[in-house]
């Protein structure tokens, strides 16, 4: 990354902001997954197992791509940003709100993947609490790429984030509007 | 020398029955008139726990709550456990066609702190907790004024709790109990089991307050005394709520092993007006008239009609009754007693309650009895307490002792206003903590 | 030391997803609710055993020790 800082100065700042688009793309997707968990969503196509599997599987490249999105932002040295920015929220000389905003983003996110991969050592309950902020890790990151970013107002973007937006208020809104009961499913019809 | 030996004599030991419910009149027996009677709390040797464990097994002591687990080796695990044990006198009584537990606790509560605090010498507990139906006020005042009298008179004995528990009917588990106790709903649990980490998390007795009551004659008059009524593997007598078509509904005390026939006709039931007796409540079985002819109240002869002695329950069934209607309606207070925590057994009873209460109407599918079974043995032992295995027994039992009659309620006759006969209170009359 | 299979059905909330991960051991009542076989879990079943009771979603499946 280093030398491409040094021939080609943009493309690291090209880099940080694609990754951190796909970043948001992905981890609304593992929101929308996480609530069709809840809601006990399936298909024979689509088995509640895959569905839960894509839920982690999906947030763990969402945990990639945020590694290269802060890697690239800080190794790129356009704008003065230090790793530790990117935990210690509002730390930053540049845009310390927005950029901070994106560290709350990633501290929470780590803390719900990390408390998920030893769910069974820590027990439910601490998990489910945990997990549970990962209701406020997305509007976080969202509007941490809405301030962040320097080309806000261009087209695409605006698609990208509508998308995202709608989304997620999707599968919040099923999600908040209850499961499927158990029983509705009616007694002698099968298990599914 | 065993605990019985050393004993003085202040009154002989009563040589019949009654020996639990000497009182007949609800007149009140202090402490000072009890003791006349029964004598102090007896001595105890260097080594409680063996002489009274060992005289509850030599007498062949079981609970009397349901389970009828043996009382010596209950004791024996829960003083074995790591911590200071504790004595939890069961007063539930969740049961609704059960009333022994209260009468007991409000004719001869002394009889059974007696026996509470003999259990806490046994265990090396040094504290009583009794659980009571906290609408019972009957049996509440009636403790309360016992334990003041004792609180007086005996300061040195284990110090007792007396607290009023809701009255749903799976409260009186004894995982509920504990729970309840330690601040949640008086809902069951999953293990451990309280003899093994209970209240405060120590090692918890749970005993019915029936059991205790003999657990106090036992070490007062001797395993040999004990054992001079009933059957010689279910020795003692024992308490039975009869109710129904009898005349004299009311508590009474049996020999073990007594024959039903004899214990209807004490409690005035008229002969060829009964045509099913229900034994041992709502998780229990029916005998039809012909079985109850031949049937002994005991665990050794009920198991070959598939049932058991439970709390003692009797209900006798009049002709007029239908045991279809009844049996919807045994199963759909089921349904609504459920403690809502597990699955299989709140959606599968109200399967079954939907199902049954369908026959019950004569609207039922065509295949509803094999629909209903397939349910009831689909939810059995698989709650975190045994509310799902009893229902599906009674439900079983009702199908095979009404079979004619839920033939016809399955071709579509039903029983416009039926006389109902089994007591169902309404379950939501009290909340869970 | 065998290994069986447990739920917890107070903990359970007829998720499903044991039984589609280990049908050999878990089916489901009429009501969506697991029926686990509690025979000891042999070696060739030990992997599908252990993703069951990892991917339940509340943790109500157990591999116990008995």
């Amino acid at each position: 990354m280093m030398l491409i800082a040094a021939t080609a100065p943009k493309a690291l700042w090209y880099l940080t902001r694609g990754a951190g688009v796909v970043t948001l793309l992905l981890l609304t997707a593992t929101v929308v997954l996480g609530a069709v968990t809840s809601v006990r969503w399936s298909s024979p196509q689509w088995p509640r197992f895959v569905i839960e599997w894509l839920h982690r599987n999906v947030s763990l490249v969402v945990l990639m791509f945020l590694a290269i999105h802060v890697a690239s932002a800080v190794i790129d040295g356009f704008v003065p940003l230090r790793w530790v920015d990117a935990v210690v929220p509002f730390s930053s000389a540049y845009k310390p709100l927005w950029v901070g905003l994106g560290a709350v983003a990633l501290d929470l996110l780590v803390a719900v993947v990390v408390t998920s991969l030893v769910r069974v050592r820590i027990g439910y309950r601490t998990w489910r609490v945990v997990h549970w902020t990962a209701y406020a890790c997305w509007p976080v990151a969202l509007v941490h790429s809405i301030g962040s970013g320097s080309d806000t107002a261009h087209g695409w973007i605006l698609v990208v984030d509508g998308l995202v937006v709608v989304g997620a208020l999707a599968a919040v809104g099923w999600r908040a509007a209850g499961r499927s009961p158990a029983g509705v499913l009616g007694p002698g019809t099968g298990g599914r | 020398m065993s605990v019985a030996e050393r004993t003085v004599e202040i009154a002989p030991a009563p040589d019949r029955l009654p020996r639990l419910l000497t009182e007949t009149a609800a007149k009140w027996v202090s402490l000072a008139e009890h003791r006349r009677r029964a004598g102090p709390i007896p001595r105890v040797g260097r080594r409680p726990r063996i002489d009274i464990i060992d005289a509850a097994g030599r007498a062949g002591l079981r609970g009397k709550g349901g389970g009828a687990f043996p009382t010596g080796q209950k004791m024996e695990a829960v003083a074995a456990g790591p911590g200071r044990p504790v004595v939890l006198v069961n007063g539930a009584e969740g049961e609704p066609a059960s009333g022994k537990d209260k009468l007991l606790l409000t004719r001869a509560p002394n009889l059974v702190l007696d026996g509470a605090q003999i259990a806490a010498a046994a265990i090396g507990a040094r504290e009583v907790i009794v659980c009571v139906d906290r609408h019972a006020n009957g049996a509440l005042a009636s403790v309360r004024r016992a334990l003041s009298e004792r609180a007086a008179a005996e300061p040195a004995s284990v110090p007792v709790r007396l607290v009023g528990v809701p009255s749903h009917y799976v409260s009186g588990e004894e995982t509920a109990l504990v729970r309840w106790l330690s601040g949640g709903d008086a809902k069951p649990t999953t293990p451990p089991k309280p003899y093994e980490r209970g209240v405060g998390g120590r090692p918890t007795l749970v005993d019915n307050v029936e059991t205790l009551a003999h657990l106090a004659q036992i070490v007062r008059w001797g395993p040999t005394w004990f054992r001079s009524v009933g059957t010689r593997s279910e020795p003692g007598s024992t308490l039975l709520t009869v109710s129904g078509a009898v005349g004299r509904p009311g508590v009474y005390e049996v020999p073990m092993g007594a024959s039903l026939a004899r214990v209807l006709q004490r409690a005035g039931a008229i002969d060829g007006e009964v045509s099913a007796v229900l034994v041992g409540g709502y998780f229990g079985t029916w005998l039809s008239a012909e079985q109850s002819a031949t049937a002994h109240l005991s665990r050794a002869d009920l198991v070959r009609f598939g049932g058991d002695l439970g709390p003692g329950v009797v209900v006798a069934l009049p002709r007029d009754a239908c045991g279809v209607v009844e049996a919807a309606r045994v199963v759909s207070w089921l349904a609504a007693s459920t403690a809502g925590q597990c699955g299989s057994c709140m959606h599968g009873l109200a399967s079954l309650a939907e199902s049954a209460g369908a026959v019950a109407r004569g609207r039922a599918r065509r295949d509803a009895a094999m629909q209903l079974l397939r349910w009831a043995e689909q939810i059995e032992g698989r709650g975190a307490c045994r509310l799902p295995d009893g229902a599906a027994r009674f439900l079983r039992s009702s199908l095979a002792t009404f079979q004619h009659e839920f033939d016809r309620h399955l071709r579509g006759a039903h029983c416009p206003e039926q006389r109902h006969v089994l007591p169902l209170p309404n379950p939501a009359r009290d909340t869970w903590r | 030391m065998t290994l069986r299979l447990r739920v917890d059905p107070i903990v359970c909330d007829g998720h499903g997803v044991c039984a589609e991960l280990f049908p050999e051991r878990v089916s489901l009542d009429d009501w969506g609710y697991p029926i686990v076989d509690s025979d000891a879990i042999g070696r060739d079943l030990l992997d599908h055993a252990r993703r069951a009771v990892a991917a339940c979603p509340v943790l109500a499946l157990r591999l116990e020790r008995a």
